[in-house]
């Protein structure tokens, strides 16, 4: 679930069971709520870390770790229960900034979307989901009320039919191939592997191109992606180039 | 024999209110948001909540407000240890207000009843913490005491992160020095953790809670077979990449079930507590509820209630249904052969075509008024028979709402469909059929769905008994009242439509 902003009913509850609150009982010295050290430096790490001109492998289960993710578009939001199918494709329809949906980026690129001049990141996420909420808090950028694009590279030594984009996301989201809508993901979801999945698809000899937006208002987000053929199996003989993109 | 005055015992459908829906909700007040385990103490069922309230029930039907402890915070739970009770709870995180840093403490208690004098609790450490920044939110606290080994687990966290365990001393409650937490899964809320058959199960909570009908809270679960994971959904999918199998989700007028909290009462019948975050029947609010856990294949599966109807009653031993010890009435209408025409049964081979059969008509069921006049008007003694769809095998099963009950549900009054003959626990053990209901407890019965889907069928009370007993297939097609044994089919029945 996504709780914040959504408990403000159950403050109410709260301030009646205040006054049953007793005295804390003996042994709560430590009982202030935890919190985190005092300006604790923001970074990326461990999460993620920067891209190299090395084409990369996908993980062990396929899933697609290099990524250009620019940094977060402000969509204030709420709520998460807005996202219908409609009211995602109406936002990813909306031009933030230039050629969104063919731009192939490198890494330091800047746009600028509205007031935000917004930079792409050549990144390898640690796991095999790329966490965009850490992406954006270790940037000190906005985390909640957001849009993400994210843009890789997969390069794949044969033509591949009948294979499929799996893709699970926490947010609403659509993904493209080579310019092609491939799967959609409304509603406000969490994250879970291979939960929407293209329909068969080819991944072309050669360079494919796949684009995502990400949209999420508050709480986590993140997205896992990866190619599975036709028996369900990861496509695993492919690598992630970025165009060059790396460091 | 004497007749019936069929207009004073053939009950009009119209007469049965709108009764065979969905189960409700539980009776009372069953308002609560994130309910614990629920744990029975000083001849009550307790169960706390978000706040610091609680609900208190003498017979798990009917609730109450009243249950207190200390503290305020989220989403408690309990559990029994020896003489004591055991609460964790948290407090700050969960995304009020956008933190994420939050305390899990733990207290204990001898009582959970306020007006106990053994009601205090005692010794509040924090045993686990999230700072807010870390992949974890430090609230949602479930106990797991692990009976093949007796170690105390605890797991906690929420969507934001990791659902991390950590161990804990079963004699203090206190977090053992030294344990280091373990990741179990991500993104679930309101987890809780049991053991099953060399499993452990670990569920928890998808979706989003808190936005009322909108809400899409279900509960989902994995398994490993070790305390610590991997745990690991039905379709192979780890917890830690999303998994789960669904246990329980919106149905009917019940809207995002969170909050799983499981109780074993024993002899195969396991139930579970959740809250709906809204019941639609009830405004919208959220209410605690307590439904059958069945489990299919190693999995748990989230039950309904149980909710009358009109039924054949099924013996599991024989298959053969429960019907009053009467005359069998032979239908009307002959057995029009076996096919008919050329080649078929009905006629030779190479004969001459036969004349055109009459036109096929259907026959009509038997009716009630067709065999009524031939029963007895007294009691009516019970036996077991091949089903036919008579009018003496067909039940109609009607809760009554104010006559008490158990977790879950309340009683049931078990009649022939149509009438006001009432199924009745007789002394001696054994089981009859009345003329007429007039909600003696022998009248009442508690039905249980076991865990394998079929139902358990007990007697609130017996005749100058106080022996709990079940209806009994004692012979294929003898039914009576004895002691309900769990690794046996004869206490075992099934509901079929009629």
């Amino acid at each position: 679930m996504k709780r914040a902003l959504v408990l403000l009913a159950l403050a109410a509850i709260w301030a009646a069971g205040d006054c049953l609150a007793q005295p804390a009982a003996a042994g709560n010295a430590q009982g202030r709520p935890a919190g985190p050290p005092d300006n604790p430096p923001r970074t990326l790490a461990p999460y993620f870390t920067p891209a190299t001109l090395a084409p990369k492998a996908p993980d062990a289960d396929g899933f697609l770790q290099r990524w250009l993710l620019l940094e977060p578009i402000n969509k204030p939001n709420r709520t998460n229960t807005v996202f219908t199918d409609s009211y995602v494709r109406n936002a990813f329809n909306t031009e933030y900034f230039p050629n969104q949906f063919t731009v192939v980026p490198h890494d330091g690129d800047k746009v600028k979307a509205g007031d935000q001049e917004l930079t792409w990141h050549a990144l390898d996420s640690t796991g095999f989901n790329v966490k965009l909420f850490r992406f954006a808090y270790g940037l000190n950028k906005t985390t909640y009320g957001v849009i993400f694009w994210a843009v890789t590279v997969v390069n794949s030594p044969r033509e591949i039919q009948n294979s499929r984009m799996a893709v699970g996301v926490n947010g609403a989201s659509i993904w493209w191939l080579n310019g092609k809508e491939a799967v959609d993901l409304f509603t406000d979801r969490r994250m879970k592997m291979d939960d929407c999945v293209s329909k068969r698809l080819t991944l072309n000899k050669g360079r494919n191109i796949i684009r995502g937006a990400v949209i999420n208002g508050p709480g986590m987000s993140d997205f896992c992606v990866r190619f599975i053929d036709e028996n369900g199996e990861p496509i695993k003989d492919i690598t992630i180039s970025l165009d060059g993109a790396g460091k | 024999m004497k007749s019936y005055v069929l207009a004073a015992t053939i009950f009009l459908a119209a007469a049965v209110p709108a009764l065979f829906a969905q189960a409700p909700a539980l009776n009372g007040d069953p308002y609560i948001h994130d309910p614990s385990t629920i744990a029975f103490s000083d001849g009550k069922y307790f169960t706390f909540g978000t706040g610091g309230g609680g609900l208190i029930s003498e017979d798990g039907w009917t609730w109450h407000g009243g249950a207190q402890r200390p503290g305020g915070g989220v989403a408690p739970d309990v559990i029994k240890i020896g003489d004591r009770y055991y609460m964790a709870y948290a407090r700050g995180g969960g995304g009020m207000s956008g933190g994420h840093a939050s305390n899990v403490y733990v207290m204990w208690t001898k009582s959970l009843d306020p007006n106990s004098p053994d009601f205090k609790f005692n010794d509040e450490t924090v045993v686990a913490s999230s700072d807010g920044v870390e992949d974890c939110d430090a609230i949602d606290p479930a106990f797991l005491l692990d009976p093949t080994t007796g170690r105390l687990w605890l797991s906690y966290g929420t969507y934001f992160g990791y659902i991390r365990m950590v161990e804990l001393d079963p004699k203090t409650g206190k977090r053992l020095a030294g344990n280091q937490a373990v990741n179990v899964a991500i993104d679930m809320e309101a987890t809780d953790l049991l053991f099953r058959d060399g499993w452990y199960y670990l569920l928890g909570t998808h979706g989003t809670c808190c936005d009322g009908a909108n809400s899409t809270y279900n509960i989902r679960v994995g398994r490993s077979r070790n305390v610590l994971g991997p745990y690991v959904d039905d379709m192979g999918i780890p917890l830690l990449k999303g998994g789960g199998k669904l246990v329980a989700a919106a149905s009917g007028r019940f809207v995002g079930l969170g909050h799983f909290g499981r109780m074993d009462l024993g002899d195969a019948v396991e139930k579970f507590s959740c809250h709906y975050e809204a019941d639609l029947d009830r405004g919208g609010r959220s209410v605690l509820d307590i439904r059958p856990l069945l489990w299919k294949d190693g999995w748990p599966v989230g039950g309904d209630n149980f909710w009358g109807g009109t039924f054949e009653i099924q013996s599991e031993r024989s298959g053969f249904a429960l019907e009053l010890a009467v005359e069998f009435v032979r239908m009307a209408g002959r057995g029009g052969g076996f096919g008919g025409g050329r080649g078929g049964r009905g006629g030779a081979p190479g004969a001459a075509p036969a004349a055109a059969p009459p036109a096929v008509q259907p026959i009509q069921s038997q009716r009630l008024y067709d065999v009524l006049q031939n029963w007895p008007a007294g009691n009516i003694d019970l036996r077991i028979g091949d089903y036919m769809m008579r009018p003496h095998q067909k039940w109609t099963i009607t809760p009554v709402i104010n006559a008490g009950g158990y977790p879950g549900s309340p009683y049931f009054k078990i009649q022939i469909a149509d009438t006001d003959r009432t199924l009745a626990a007789a002394e001696g053990n054994e089981v009859v059929t009345v003329p007429s209901y007039t909600g003696a407890p022998e009248q009442l019965w508690r039905i249980d769905q076991l865990t394998d889907g079929t139902y358990r069928i007990m007697p609130k009370a017996v005749p100058n008994s106080t022996e709990p007993v079940a209806l009994i297939a004692v012979g294929a097609s003898t039914p009576t009242l004895a002691k309900f044994d769990p690794k046996s089919q004869k206490g075992r029945w099934t509901f079929r439509k009629p």
